[in-house]
């Protein structure tokens, strides 16, 4: 019986872990700062342009090591402040009109697709002829590999290709960088999304273990206690 | 004005004689007699008490800056997050102690279950308990809506419309209790009021009934022996009972700190528990043009909903899914007067209940599984069954199986228990 109780307990995590199946795992190591500070570049170079992460200030950068000097010189561009979050100057009624659909804030967007998810779409775009922008994203929508949006990095990777019979992508046009340089470099914009989803992760992990060396001291002694009181119980 | 006569001198005499509270200690803690054969199983009821004190403090410092606008709730959440010093715990432990309670809350009822705790004189206690968890229910799902996420949004439009498969006003129920024709902001305001005051009210009082109506009868043990019955010639005090305060204080705390140490756990390394406590969707905003392609409440709901959806419509009506979702919850209700075992205790009772209970709780994770994944996660029956059969969903038959397990469990309990061949129950407990 209690057997069965604990194998049913942990039924529901064995099923939960089977879903995961998007075949790459992303370079995530929030201990990285150099890696997290160049997909922040990347980010706030490339996809602020489009979308915006609202519930993200840019003075937060200052957790991945980048002081405000840096960020005030290297990161802002039209006017921000330090402590402003990250918007975008895109209307979003435009760019419905542009693109069939509003580019969603990534703000916690890691937290909603997971980060491999992100990693794998950013590697997965395809030339598509037939559809409005001329790329597909089989990552996007498994079914018809449609997606709104363009391939923004398109002239890093270069371009690839559905091959229709064994389902790869196959790299048909070079880019700038070579195929594991650009793996690289959206591993790093991967790693910043991840921090950015969460900015107080480690925080609370460090929180954590404090609060576990706390608990596990009162723990030996409230045991004391209890058997001090209950010694005479018969 | 005749002063009272007291026992106890300064301070506490000058309270006492205004105000019963020597004797509210004496009566509650330090003279409440609980037997001494106290169990692991008995650590969850103050746990209860204690996770109903932490989702109260926390959810203060919430609603200090939380905005029950829809416009702005999604944000908010993430301002909690981020920019509110320490919001991210505090955030996290709400998150947390919700599914934390529910966790606590079904062991506290398995507890009342094997050990006969419901029985004769104690109907009153449980059926105080039946309440604080509907209410507990209630509270948890006005509560989920606040974060304005798509579960949050979706979860609530499934729950509301199932109110409008009652026959003729169904429909206009789910329309008051929205406030308007679909989730709105008019929704999510009413939804915060009565997450954040009008159930929280309801449940202390429920609480509060709950303990007077125990320390008037007494704790049931792990022996379901009556310790009353048992008492010193000379004190009045029953023989395998010890005072409360300060016996289970102490004994409590080292519950408190283990289930600390496993709520710290998680809030600091796991606070969305592999997608459990905190659902991937729910941290995209709400849209109610897009609809999840897979929508399901969080997991303490999921045992219910799985028998909402393995009940089939009759003619066009979803209604016995619901009737039956509804009766799941409320069977508990019952167990006082469906059970005829000449014993109380798990302890004393024959094989044949034993398998009963295991086929129950077998049931309740299998269709709490089930309610977590869509109907088609085990596959189709063959071709041969689509003539015959409303569904082919596996899924769908495993759930409807379990579904009548859980309810013969109810429905047989006055058979199978008053059958049951049972073991003598000793006299006093066993310690």
């Amino acid at each position: 019986m209690k057997k069965l109780i604990i194998s049913l307990v942990f039924l529901p995590l064995v099923a939960f872990a089977n879903e995961a199946a998007i075949g790459v795992t992303a370079p995530i190591d929030a201990a990285d700062y150099a890696s997290l500070q160049r997909g922040a570049r990347t980010f706030i170079n490339n996809c602020l342009n489009c979308h915006s992460a609202n519930y993200m200030r840019y003075s937060r950068l200052k957790d991945i090591g980048l002081t405000e000097k840096q960020i005030k010189d290297n990161l802002l561009f039209a006017g921000e402040k330090v402590g402003d979050t990250m918007t975008t100057s895109m209307n979003p009624k435009d760019a419905k009109k542009w693109f069939g659909v509003a580019p969603p804030d990534l703000s916690v967007e890691v937290r909603a697709r997971g980060f491999d998810w992100v990693y794998a779409y950013l590697r997965g775009f395809y030339r598509d002829e037939t559809s409005t922008t001329g790329w597909g994203n089989c990552v996007f929508d498994p079914q018809t590999c449609k997606v709104g949006m363009p391939h923004v990095l398109y002239e890093l990777q270069g371009e690839q290709v559905l091959n229709h019979e064994t389902h790869e992508l196959e790299l048909v046009k070079p880019g700038k960088l070579t195929p594991s340089e650009y793996n690289a470099f959206v591993g790093d914009l991967t790693n910043y999304m991840a921090f950015m989803a969460e900015p107080a992760k480690q925080q609370r992990k460090h929180i954590g273990i404090w609060a576990l060396l706390f608990l596990g001291v009162l723990l030996v002694l409230t045991i004391k206690l209890k058997k001090a009181y209950w010694r005479d119980i018969k | 004005m005749a002063n009272k006569i007291v026992e106890t001198k300064g301070i506490m005499g000058w309270i006492d004689a205004r105000f019963p509270l020597t004797s509210n200690i004496k009566n509650h803690l330090t003279e409440y007699y609980a037997p001494k054969n106290f169990n692991f199983w008995y650590f969850f009821g103050s746990l209860a008490m204690l996770v109903l004190v932490l989702q109260i403090v926390t959810g203060i410092f919430l609603t200090m800056h939380y905005k029950p606008d829809a416009a702005q709730a999604f944000a908010s959440v993430e301002y909690i997050m981020r920019d509110v010093f320490g919001g991210n715990i505090i955030r996290y432990m709400h998150s947390t102690g919700a599914s934390m309670f529910f966790i606590v809350v079904y062991l506290h009822m398995f507890r009342g279950v094997i050990y006969g705790s419901y029985r004769n004189p104690r109907e009153l206690i449980w059926l105080f308990g039946v309440a604080i968890f509907l209410c507990l229910m209630g509270e948890a799902f006005f509560g989920y809506l606040l974060p304005w996420g798509q579960m949050s949004y979706w979860g609530a439009q499934v729950i509301v419309n199932l109110f409008s498969a009652i026959p003729f006003i169904g429909p206009d129920i789910s329309e008051w209790l929205r406030g308007d024709y679909l989730i709105s902001d008019a929704t999510l305001n009413r939804f915060f009021a009565f997450h954040v005051i009008a159930l929280p009210m309801v449940l202390l009082g429920l609480v509060a009934a709950h303990l007077i109506a125990l320390h008037e009868v007494g704790s049931n043990n792990p022996d379901g022996v009556e310790i009353k019955e048992k008492k010193d010639k000379k004190t009045g005090i029953p023989l395998d009972g010890i005072p409360f305060h300060p016996y289970y204080t102490v004994k409590d705390l080292v519950g408190v700190v283990v289930f600390l140490i496993v709520f710290a756990a998680i809030i600091c390394f796991a606070p969305e528990m592999g997608g459990y406590f905190l659902e991937a969707n729910n941290f995209i905003p709400a849209d109610s043009l897009k609809t999840p392609a897979h929508i399901a409440p969080v997991w303490y709901f999921t045992p219910y909903y799985s028998i909402l959806r393995a009940v089939p419509p009759v003619m066009n009506s979803q209604f016995p899914g619901v009737a039956a979702m509804g009766l799941s919850v409320m069977a508990f209700a019952l167990l006082p007067w469906l059970d005829r075992s000449p014993v109380k205790s798990i302890r004393y009772r024959g094989s044949l209940y034993k398998r009963w209970l295991a086929a129950f709780v077998v049931s309740f994770f299998v269709l709490g599984y089930l309610g977590t994944v869509p109907t088609t996660v085990w596959g189709q029956l063959g071709e041969w069954s689509k003539d015959i059969v409303d569904t082919r969903d596996c899924a769908t038959w495993v759930a409807r199986i379990f579904t009548f397990i859980y309810f013969a469990f109810f429905i047989l309990m006055p058979w199978y228990t008053s059958k049951d061949k049972t073991l003598p129950v000793p006299e006093r407990v066993t310690y």
